[in-house]
């Protein structure tokens, strides 16, 4: 059976001679570096192994320049990117470990188990550092929510992230959901992990010590997911559809299973090093920890559990089997592992061996059908500068006047049209089909500027939360980084949070386009900026390329994932207004601008000019102020002024809380502008009249400019500029368009 | 007295049950795994939420076969108290320890929220601490909380008090709005929402301490204070 399968795999010569290789995405040039690397031709299986390797999903090989601009190091991050997820120090002898992944062109063939796995790939890169996972949130991206085809994908990749987290009893606490055209037939789907260790339980995916055996774990092997790693680093076609062998199939059920035993493994101490098989299945992971100690490795191929008969080396090495780990530990310890595996009913197979040679040697049938050097699989991939143009759209929108549309009168209705955008809208319908309260520590739910879990144990949380404005991106790629990196700053500290670190998801079209690398590099130059303005270092994360269909390239979304440190759960605040009579603050300055807000996407259907202003130094004194007046108990609400402006803030708070609020405001611009300008670093507070006084002081201690708006109380959200009425709505009737947009396109 | 959660392969809820007792009375308290034989040690049994054995077949339809349960027949019995949740009540049906099952949402997704329940039944060892048509706030997170039983059936449970709560807003489509049942005897109740994430007001709620306060009280009425930590 075996013979008859690799009877059909092309020989070396074959290879060369039909350029093969150039459709495992390997350009001629990178071929011939790898015959140089072998001295000699690869065969099938090795130069299926160096196309996974040398993808860009696993070597960065367009984005790795990019990355090293952003600062990954502080005081608190005990592991930064390269391993499976990075690490930031929260004190007594506690870790936080998060990182964001994105399954974007899994998700377009196959949303359901697309999503999942994604979800159940980020789980594993926990757990493997040894941490327990406490959280998922993730970023979603679809196009307009009108056609079948948008609301079928919507409608999946949703149940596919219910249906793995739910399962395997982790919390899925937050995220976002935006839809615009943009992300027609390319939709984004990035899921984030976060989770909890202990400084010294910390692992590593290394694999130690010469002639340690290496253990393989979970499910066996099939022929699900191969190639899955070049199958992301390509546009999607129409041919997409028939790669559906290269989107894989998850098992919840059993990644709990592998989740506890590894995670009882590694309590007992004797793990030498333990890595998920994610992205390139067997091949990455081995290739990784073998190169990572600096060692080689041997892998019995014969010895790996397969799901299916006749099973070739390369099917092997490619298969993106989900739910596997691999790890390392002293011939002593192997009964020990053994039993732990048993009791779970999981399987565990001894499939390899630690080497001195620096070689990834392959043994099927008694015979060698692969070698290859492990540092030219991690580390000698071509690294591309790739060519970086500005378009001709960037000067072009910097002259578009934003104010050139007659005034909206209606404000009101604006503000209805613009709740009942499903991007702004009411995500109820997606997260009530996610158990956001196992494991018992939310203490806010999904809804508010970020979610907040408890440190079990401790007087401690963690505020988290993913965001990225696409449009602003588009717009101005420095500007957009900027706002992506501050605006989860700023939901961070409305939680009563201190802003930690970022994990980023780059989702870009294909970097082969000038344009579009340069639109990379902007987004990440302003990216890097924001975070070493906010000591906020980049802790890891990933990079998708090629997001585009027929129609051209997704909005650049560079997604930022941030986790905050809440010092006590007194602290914890959210956005919703609290009692009758509180009063109520606007922080920051409000200027005209309405370039790529909601207001003007809803209200004149464009989205275009420059985006909202942002300086680091004002949004760094007003994070610093809102923080203290929080942590001081100064405090009743706080919310960021995003998507919608100041109409949506008042009204969201107003909504989450169920009471009404009376607005006075004195203002030099046009209604319409003031109500729905984006204007970058402002927060909605509102305080209970007898703090009024000490916040006024520490705001202006600490240099916050602060207009004070009215009050909290009745069932209305009514609001005056310059002394005359511009906007009374009822609560209940806000709450009603804005609570059944989704709902009502989705029935 | 002594408390055990059970723990079945994919069981996700059995931590915050565990916590669930610490937190609220301070019992002693074991993880019991699902190959036990023996559970004579226990006076109460709690049967955790979460996805048994994945419930890619019927929900709890594999767990009924676990060994551990032929044990907590044993002890339904001998009259302990026995708490099923969410799965444990899947599972509860599926061994017949208590009437009817549960099928699929009639919305047929997953639903996660909070749900105000009443307390029809206030005389049973799990609900004395409540007054009787209390409301309460209880979170559900079930796809599978359909709660399905004949006329018959059902007018047995009516007849007999054993309808312990009913949703004030069916989010299922449960007959009757059940949300919690128990057995004839009162020892054995299985409900779709989650006391014992109902127990800090910090998450939410805190509406489900009184079952854990509740249970404590019944099983001292019957063994006298002599045993009580």
């Amino acid at each position: 059976m075996a013979q008859q399968t690799s009877v059909k795999e092309p020989t070396a010569e074959q290879i060369a001679e039909h350029q093969i290789y150039k459709q495992m995405g390997v350009s001629d040039s990178e071929y011939e570096l790898i015959c140089s690397f072998m001295g000699r031709k690869p065969n099938y299986t090795e130069i299926g192994v160096f196309s996974v390797m040398w993808s860009e999903h696993c070597a960065y090989k367009n984005s790795k320049p990019l990355l090293r601009r952003f600062p990954t190091s502080g005081p608190r991050v005990l592991m930064g990117p390269g391993e499976g997820a990075g690490i930031v120090d929260i004190g007594d002898n506690q870790a936080v470990v998060f990182k964001i992944e994105s399954h974007n062109h899994p998700s377009a063939v196959e949303p359901y188990q697309g999503a999942a796995t994604g979800v159940g790939g980020i789980i594993r890169d926990i757990f493997s550092m040894g941490a327990r996972p406490v959280a998922i949130l993730n970023s979603l991206r679809f196009g307009k929510l009108e056609s079948d085809r948008v609301k079928y994908l919507f409608e999946h990749v949703v149940s596919g992230i219910a249906g793995y987290g739910n399962c395997i009893g982790i919390p899925t606490v937050g995220g976002e959901v935006v839809f615009d055209e943009s992300y027609e037939g390319n939709p984004l789907v990035n899921a984030m992990c976060v989770g909890i260790i202990d400084h010294d339980k910390i692992q590593r995916g290394v694999a130690r010590g010469v002639g340690n055996p290496v253990f393989y774990v979970g499910p066996p092997t099939g022929r699900d997911g191969i190639h899955g790693a070049t199958f992301a680093s390509v546009e999607l076609t129409e041919e997409s559809e028939a790669n559906r062998t290269a989107v894989q199939v998850g098992d919840p059920f059993m990644e709990k299973l592998v989740m506890e035993s590894c995670l009882e493994l590694i309590d007992s101490g004797i793990v030498l090093g333990i890595q998920d098989m994610g992205a390139a299945g067997l091949t990455c992971s081995s290739a990784e920890m073998a190169s990572k100690a600096g060692n080689g490795l041997e892998l019995y191929l014969d010895q790996v559990p397969q799901r299916e008969e006749g099973m070739t080396p390369y099917e092997m090495m490619l298969s993106e089997s989900q739910e596997r780990m691999l790890f390392v530990v002293e011939p002593k310890h192997e009964a020990q592992a053994r039993e732990i595996f048993e009791r779970w009913g999981v399987v565990c197979a001894k499939v390899g061996k630690v080497t001195d040679d620096g070689r990834l040697k392959l043994i099927h049938h008694d015979e060698v059908v692969g070698d290859m050097p492990v540092k030219a699989l991690v580390d000698e991939c071509p690294i591309y500068n790739k060519p970086s143009q500005e378009p001709a759209y960037y000067q072009e929108q910097a002259a578009v006047d934003t104010l050139r549309y007659e005034e909206v009168k209606d404000l009101g209705g604006a503000l209805k049209k613009v709740l009942g955008s499903p991007s702004l809208a009411s995500k109820a319908w997606v997260y009530n089909q996610y158990d956001y309260m196992v494991r018992t520590s939310t203490a806010v739910r999904p809804g508010s500027d970020a979610a907040v879990v408890t440190v079990q144990g401790t007087r401690k949380a963690l505020a988290m939360t993913t965001d990225c404005n696409g449009r602003y991106v588009y717009l101005d790629p420095e500007l957009g980084g900027k706002i992506a990196v501050s605006e989860a700053a700023r939901n961070i500290v409305c939680s009563g949070a201190e802003p930690l670190a970022i994990t980023d998801n780059l989702n870009f079209g294909s970097p082969e386009k000038p344009e579009i690398f340069w639109q990379m590099e902007k987004a990440v130059d302003g990216m890097a900026e924001a975070c070493r303005e906010l000591d906020t270092p980049v802790i890891g994360g990933n990079v998708s390329l090629y997001n585009e269909n027929a129609k051209g390239a997704i909005y650049p979304t560079p997604v930022v994932g941030m986790v905050g440190l809440i010092h006590d759960t007194d602290h914890i605040t959210t956005q919703s207004f609290k009692a009758e009579g509180d009063a109520i603050y606007v922080l920051g300055d409000t200027r005209a601008e309405l370039g790529g807000s909601e207001f003007q996407a809803m209200m004149h259907g464009v989205s275009e000019g420059r985006p909202p202003e942002l300086s680091l130094d004002t949004e760094k004194k007003l994070l610093g102020g809102v923080l203290k007046a929080i942590q001081s108990g100064l405090v009743q609400s706080a919310h960021d002024v995003s998507e919608g402006g100041l109409a949506a803030a008042l009204a969201e708070s107003c909504i989450s809380g169920n009471i009404g609020a009376s607005v006075e405001w004195a203002t030099d611009l046009r209604n319409d502008v003031a109500l729905f300008s984006e204007s970058q670093s402002r927060i909605v507070l509102s305080v209970s009249p007898d703090h009024k006084n000490a916040l006024e002081k520490l705001l202006q201690e600490a240099g916050v400019p602060f207009t004070a708006l009215g009050v909290v109380g009745g069932n209305k959200l009514s609001i005056n500029i310059n002394g005359a009425s511009a906007l009374e709505e009822s609560v209940e009737a806000l709450k009603s368009v804005w609570e059944d947009a989704i709902p009502c396109l989705m029935n | 007295m002594r408390f055990a959660v059970l723990v079945f392969p994919g069981s996700n809820c059995d931590i915050d049950c565990y916590k669930a007792v610490e937190e609220t009375i301070g019992q002693p308290v074991d993880y019991v795994w699902h190959t036990a034989t023996d559970l004579s040690a226990y006076d109460c049994i709690l049967v955790p939420g979460g996805f048994s054995y994945g419930d890619y077949l019927r929900c709890g339809a594999i767990s009924r076969f676990a060994p551990v349960m032929n044990e907590v027949a044993k002890a339904a019995e001998e009259g302990k108290y026995i708490l099923g949740i969410c799965n444990g009540f899947q599972i509860l049906t599926e061994a017949g320890l208590l009437p009817g099952a549960l099928r699929r949402n009639d919305s047929m997704k997953f639903r996660c929220h909070d749900t105000v329940l009443k307390v029809n039944n206030n005389t049973t060892p799990f609900t004395r601490g409540y007054a009787e048509g209390q409301e309460i706030v209880i979170p559900i997170a079930h796809g599978e909380g359909n709660y399905y039983c004949d006329e018959e059936t059902l007018q047995k449970l009516r007849d007999n008090r054993q309808i312990v709560f009913t949703y004030q807003d069916n989010p299922n489509g449960s007959v009757a709005d059940i949300a919690g049942i128990c057995n004839e005897r009162g020892n054995v109740i299985g409900m779709m929402p989650h006391p014992e994430r109902a127990v800090s007001s910090l998450l939410g709620s805190d509406d489900g301490k009184a079952m854990f306060t509740s249970i404590l009280q019944a099983w001292r009425d019957t063994h006298g204070a002599a045993n009580i930590r």
